[in-house]
This record gives C-alpha cells, sequence and structure tokens, in this order.
C-alpha cells in the first residue's frame, strides 16, 4: 500500500514508516535538527492523514528502529501482549484516538488501563501525533496507574511530588533546610529525590542515610531517593546503604542508553537488590527512571530503519517501555531541561509535557513530569504555570518541585513548593493518602485540608526547623 | 511566616530586622531559595519579583548582542578580526547548533601560521564575553611570552567548535576559544575557556581541554584561569594532542578548573 495523501492540492508520499511517524509530529525544534521534520504544515497534516487510517497491527509487523539491531525493540515485541491489544486489535490509529476519547468521555477507566500491556510505544507515539493537547488531557485523566513503597501514588483526585532539595555541594546541612522547607509545604510524598553533586559511593551512601534519618525521625511515609548512576546504587546497596528506590535515566534506544551506560540486565540486577531490602510498607514498586525528549539525539543515537532519524517523541515514547518492563513507583520526563534545540519554545515544551504523560501513562507508567526550563528556552513562569495546570487536569501522577523554583545545582527552573499547592489547591487535588496522614497528625493542614502557613514558633516548625539546625 | 517583614532582595541573616527570625536557620544554611512565606498559595510579591529579576539578567545575557565596540576599547592596541558563523540570527542559533559550528559561507581569514589563535565567541553569554575575555586575554598574553599569537577573532553566533574552523584557517598549531557559559539564575556572566590543539573541523569534544567558570570574584581569577591554559597548551605542545590524553598525562587541573 503506498502511504500518500493530498492536502492544499500537492500529494505527499511517504515511504518509510520512520518518516510518516516523523512528518506527522507536532512541530518541535528536534526533529528540525535530526532533518526528520515535516517540511511544511500541509505536509504535517498529510502525514497525520496517512497514519490515522494506518492499521495498529502494522506497527507489530513494521519497526521504526530494527528488531535484530536494537534490544529495545526486541524488549516491545518479545513482551507484547496480545489478549491485552486484542480489543483494539481491529483498530486504525485514527480509530484508537476516538476509541480512547469516547471512553474517557464515559469515564471507563478499566477500558483504558487495561490496554496497557496491548499496546506498543509505537502505537501509543502515532496516537498522539493525532490529538489535540484537550485530547491527551482528557484520556491521561482517566488512565489509571496506581504504584506504593511507603505512600501510594496514582490514586483519583490526589496530586504527589517529589521534593527535590538540590546543593551545589552536597552540604547535609543545606540539602536539611531544603528538604524542611519542602515538607512544610506540604511536599515530598512522591519521593524526596536528591541529585548528588558527585556520583561517588561514598557520597551517595551519606546523602542517603541523611534522609532515611529524617524520614525515620518523623515518621513520614515517603521514600528517598539519591539519583546516582545505577553502577553506584548497586556499589552502596552491596555496602548496606538504606536504598529505597534504584534510579535510572533511560532512553529509547540501545546506543542511548549504551551513552548512559545501562543495559537491562543492570538495571534487572539493581531491581532485585532494592527489593530484597523489603523496605516497603504499602508497596513494591522500587524503580524510579526519568526520561526525556531529545535525550537520543544528543546522544547521536537517534538513528532508526535504514539509518533515517526517528522523531524524538517516538523515541521518547520508546524509553517507556524499558521502564515499565521494571515496575517502577515512578517515572517522569525532564521536558526542557535539555535546551531549545530540541524544544524551543513554551507552546513546544507544553506539547511535550503532555504527550509524555499521555505516552507514559497509556502505556502503564506511574507518569510525573518535571515542569523545567533553561535560560536560553523562549520559556517562562508563565509556561510552566500553564503546562503545571493542565497536568494536575490530566491526572499526572506528580510533579518535582525545588526551593522557589530554582534549582542551585543544576542550574535550572522548575516548579517552586508553592506552586505545587497552587496546582493542589486550584484543581482540588491532595497528597498522596498516608503523607496527607502525616501532615494531619504534624498539625500541617488546617480544617478544610489545606497546608497551613505555620509561624516558625509552632511546635510542628520547631520540630521540623531542629534538623536543619547544625 | 510574613514575607512583608522578611523583606527583599540581599537581606542577610544579620540585619537587625531579622534577629531572632527563626526562618534564618533555613536561608543561613543554603543558598537555595528556601523560606521565601506566602501569599495564600503563591510566593509573596517581593520574592516573585527577586525571581524574576534573576531570571531577566540570564535572559538578557543570552540575548544581548556581542558588541565588537566594547571588546576593541577594552583591548586597545590589539588587532581583533571578526567572523560570523553559519546561524544568521539568534534564534536560529539557538536552535541549531550544528550552524553555530560552521563559518557562514565566504569567511576569510589571513593565513598566520601562529603558534595559537585566540577566538572571543558569543556563545551563550555575549555578557560574560564583555565583562571577562578582554581580562583574560591580557593575562593570557603575559604568560605565553613564547608564543606566536595570531589576531583575536571575534566570533557571532558561534558555539565551542567553530574554534576548529577558525583555527584551521588561520593555519594555527592550537586554538583557544574564550566562550559564555549558559547563564544560570546566580550567574549570567561565566566564561569558559576550550582548548584545541591541531584545530579543524571534526574534532570531538573529547579532544578539548575545559576550564570553565571562570568569572571573578565569585568565580576563577583571570590570573589562575591562564595559568592553567597555558600550563595546558605547554603540555599539548609537547605531547602533540589535547583532550582526554592530555588530562591523563599533562597536569593535574586545579579543583573547581575542569
Amino acid at each position: 500500500m503506498r502511504r500518500r495523501a493530498t492536502v492544499g492540492g500537492h500529494t505527499y508520499e511517504f515511504p518509510t514508516l520512520v518518516e510518516l511517524m516523523a512528518r506527522a509530529t507536532p512541530l518541535r525544534s528536534g526533529d528540525v535538527l535530526a532533518g526528520c521534520a515535516a517540511g511544511s504544515a500541509a505536509e504535517r497534516v498529510a502525514a497525520q492523514t496517512v497514519l490515522a487510517d494506518l492499521p495498529l497491527a502494522t506497527f507489530l509487523e513494521e519497526q521504526v528502529v530494527g528488531y535484530d539491531e536494537d534490544d529495545v525493540t526486541r524488549l516491545i515485541l518479545d513482551t507484547h501482549d496480545r489478549a491485552a491489544f486484542a480489543p483494539v486489535a481491529a483498530l486504525t490509529v485514527g480509530g484508537l484516538r476516538d476509541r480512547l476519547l469516547a471512553w474517557a468521555a464515559a469515564g471507563d477507566e478499566a477500558a483504558i488501563s487495561g490496554l496497557a500491556r496491548g499496546l506498543t510505544p509505537e502505537m501509543v507515539a502515532a496516537t498522539a501525533k493525532l490529538m489535540r493537547n484537550a485530547d491527551l488531557v482528557a484520556v491521561g485523566r482517566r488512565t489509571r496507574v496506581v504504584t506504593g513503597l511507603r505512600s501510594t501514588l496514582g490514586l483519583p483526585g490526589r496530586l504527589a511530588s517529589r521534593l527535590q532539595p538540590n546543593h551545589p555541594t552536597d552540604d547535609p546541612v543545606g540539602v536539611t533546610a531544603a528538604i524542611v522547607d519542602g515538607l512544610l509545604s506540604g511536599c515530598g510524598d512522591a519521593v524526596i529525590g536528591i541529585n548528588p553533586a558527585t556520583d561517588s559511593p561514598a557520597r551517595t551512601a551519606a546523602l542517603l542515610e541523611l534522609v532515611d534519618a529524617v524520614i525515620r525521625r518523623y515518621g513520614i511515609p515517603t521514600q528517598s531517593c539519591v539519583l546516582a548512576h545505577v553502577t553506584t546504587t548497586l556499589r552502596v546497596l552491596e555496602q548496606g546503604a538504606p536504598v529505597d528506590l534504584v534510579f535510572q535515566s533511560v532512553a529509547g534506544t540501545q546506543p542511548a542508553n549504551r551513552g548512559f551506560g545501562v543495559t537491562l540486565d543492570l538495571l534487572a540486577e539493581a531491581r532485585a537488590g532494592a527489593l530484597a531490602l523489603g523496605r516497603g510498607t504499602v508497596g513494591r514498586n522500587v524503580t524510579y527512571f526519568e526520561t526525556g525528549q531529545g535525550s537520543a539525539l544528543s546522544a547521536d543515537a537517534h538513528r532508526g530503519v535504514g539509518g533515517r532519524p526517528v522523531d524524538q517523541q517516538t523515541l521518547e515514547a520508546r524509553a517507556y517501555a524499558v521502564a515499565r518492563e521494571f515496575s517502577p513507583l515512578l517515572v517522569n520526563t525532564v521536558v526542557g531541561f535539555i535546551g531549545p534545540e530540541y524544544l524551543y519554545d513554551g507552546k513546544q515544551v507544553l506539547r511535550a509535557g503532555l504527550e509524555d504523560h499521555f505516552c507514559g501513562k497509556l502505556l502503564g507508567l506511574p507518569m510525573g513530569v518535571d515542569v523545567c526550563y533553561t535560560n536560553h528556552a523562549e520559556v517562562d513562569g508563565d509556561d510552566t504555570d500553564s503546562l503545571m495546570l493542565l497536568l494536575g487536569a490530566a491526572g499526572c501522577t506528580f510533579l518535582i518541585a525545588v526551593p522557589g523554583a530554582d534549582d542551585v545545582m543544576l542550574h535550572y527552573q522548575s516548579l517552586s513548593f508553592s506552586d505545587v499547592l497552587t496546582a493542589r489547591s486550584v484543581l482540588g487535588l491532595r497528597p498522596a493518602p498516608e503523607f496527607e496522614a502525616w501532615l494531619a497528625r504534624m498539625e500541617l493542614l488546617d480544617d478544610a485540608g489545606r497546608v497551613r502557613e505555620l509561624t516558625a514558633d509552632a511546635p510542628t516548625a520547631r520540630a521540623l526547623l531542629a534538623a536543619a539546625t547544625p | 511566616m510574613n514575607g512583608e517583614r522578611r523583606g527583599s532582595v540581599g537581606v542577610t541573616p544579620t540585619d537587625p530586622l531579622h534577629q531572632g527570625d527563626p526562618w534564618a536557620v533555613l536561608r543561613a544554611a543554603t543558598r537555595a531559595r528556601v523560606a521565601l512565606g506566602r501569599a495564600g498559595d503563591a510566593l509573596p510579591t517581593s520574592r516573585e519579583l527577586e525571581f524574576r529579576a534573576a531570571h531577566a539578567a540570564a535572559r538578557d545575557a543570552v540575548h544581548q548582542p556581542l558588541d565588537p565596540a566594547v571588546l576593541r576599547s577594552a583591548l586597545p592596541g590589539e588587532e581583533l578580526l571578526e567572523v560570523r558563523s553559519a546561524a544568521p540570527d539568534r534564534a536560529t542559533y539557538l536552535q541549531r547548533p550544528d550552524l553555530g559550528r560552521q563559518l557562514a559561507a565566504g569567511t576569510e581569514l589571513p593565513r598566520t601560521g601562529a603558534d595559537l589563535a585566540v577566538v572571543m565567541a558569543d556563545g551563550l553569554s555575549p555578557a560574560a564575553v564583555h565583562e571577562h575575555a578582554p581580562g583574560l586575554v591580557v593575562a593570557l598574553r603575559e604568560r605565553l611570552t613564547g608564543w606566536t599569537l595570531s589576531p583575536v577573532v571575534l566570533a557571532h553566533q558561534a558555539r565551542v567548535a567553530l574554534g576548529d574552523a577558525v583555527g584551521e584557517a588561520l593555519g594555527a598549531r592550537a586554538v583557544v576559544v574564550l566562550i559564555g557559559e549558559r547563564p544560570g539564575l546566580s550567574s549570567a556572566d561565566s566564561l569558559g575557556v576550550y582548548l584545541t590543539w591541531d584545530p579543524r573541523p571534526g574534532r570531538a569534544d573529547s579532544e578539548r581541554n575545559c576550564v570553565s567558570n571562570v568569572r571573578p570574584p565569585h568565580g576563577l581569577s583571570y590570573a589562575r584561569a591562564a595559568d592553567t591554559v597555558a600550563a595546558l597548551l605547554t603540555a599539548a605542545r609537547e605531547l602533540g594532542a589535547s583532550g582526554v590524553a592530555l588530562k591523563d598525562e599533562g597536569p593535574v587541573l586545579p579543583p573547581g578548573a575542569g
């Protein structure tokens, strides 16, 4: 079958699936940089038109990245669940979009959520390319993924947060001050997660001990994570460090993962190590992954069948296949961190954040987002507000928050603790249930369930401040 | 917490207004923006404006054009050449790093055969180049008495690797690129220095050595940065290579220089 469509009197033809997917992708700078973006608005709609009529089953027969060359493709196809796929097996990509929107409107969460193992990343990425932002929100909010370790994440009406207390030198008092500030703002129910300034086992172990001590001292129902390389985490696991979560950045191609220094076997080994510690109380999800559009391109590991460049949104969805293999507690895309050569402005960042959330959720991941930007992108706090509120409406599992929206170690801007409070109050969302109960015990909630602004002499404030006093 | 009371930019915990403020414990512990107070669920106006001011400074540092007049007046007596990359404007530059690594079509440079070419490149912070590149060039000249230098090249819309094309065109044995680093909220004018032996297009990043955060008085001083660069250049000349190989066999970089 020849894949072509006529738009505006011009007929466009798409010889390969790789090109069809790329040309159908809403405009973003990374695809232009890779040389795979549509050459015009008309060509983009023509590609979307062809993609809409493509049977979903095509993706089981025809690859974007080759099966023999890439272990992510093999993972995707070898673990595909035909029974889960059955309800939509006869549909086209456009047909799946329509069906998902119908189920979402009817509130049929079971029908949507049950598809996860039957869908491949490429099917989901293709569907996202046909969806408007509101479609991505509508389906995202009806896709249920619940995970747990010491708090339960992903329940309806909840919005969790990762408290990110980074410090330029990993100073224990500095890190603790940021943790206390975040806890006082009701943040940290997804994880207290630190990016270490240096990836050494000793430093990683010290930070793990520090956060674990705070969690135990105040009985906080949450988990810690030091986002060191998985090999570092494995080392400290063997030395007996209190590892709640194994973290790793992952990407959608084997060479990109090689660039991160990870293999699927290594991730499996680390997960087994953390599981064996049995540190969960309400669940057994012990991994945490970060991803982001553009990571494969930035590693020059973005090519697919025939050496053609694959669009960054499709590659991002493929990273989710890697993540879901390890039953994560948390996954988040870091959506504006990588720079304007991949996502240029607020419009592109907003779109990518919603796409990633939708694709991750539909594939069965507890999807969160680091809503962020760098100073050389055309993005500011108004743009992050918009994405944050749309993600809240889309049922996003968790958001990342740093003191005052300013990460003084990684030098970029994310959301602030205040932003999380705003998203929760504007949208009527609440923290994870165990964490909410802890906030109540600590007298941090008012009668309406909102996080109170304490005076420094309040007993809870005094108790928490004691942790940050050298 | 009362945002009004805890006030505005530059207030330190020793300010008389803030003595006895228990929240000062948090602020003294980290440079992070902790204990900001609240207006409802949002930040108080003063805190919001502080953040915007920092972001504005960083944005302006990125978008302010490189001004040759500023550099000429800061380096009297220095012969300066000007080149542009293949990125015609700032928006293209930001989205197409590949174009920022190539010289604009038709660029001509004199073949000098000098030991060293010095390039002042706008990078992501022309403000950093205005502020710190002249001082570093002077400090480098003082330390490189045994080296012939080609005229200093000002490069517009330039990435680090543009120095490879410039160095090759000039016929220089090595190139040092002084380039504006990506501005952070607290540091909009940080200069980076990249050294490449035998420059030519296609050199990998692993074939360069870098000294970053040249930004007195908060970051590295010109003298210390120039000491390091001169030592690296001398070692590169002995080895006939720069980058990873040089790091392994050459002098150990001072802390914070790498």
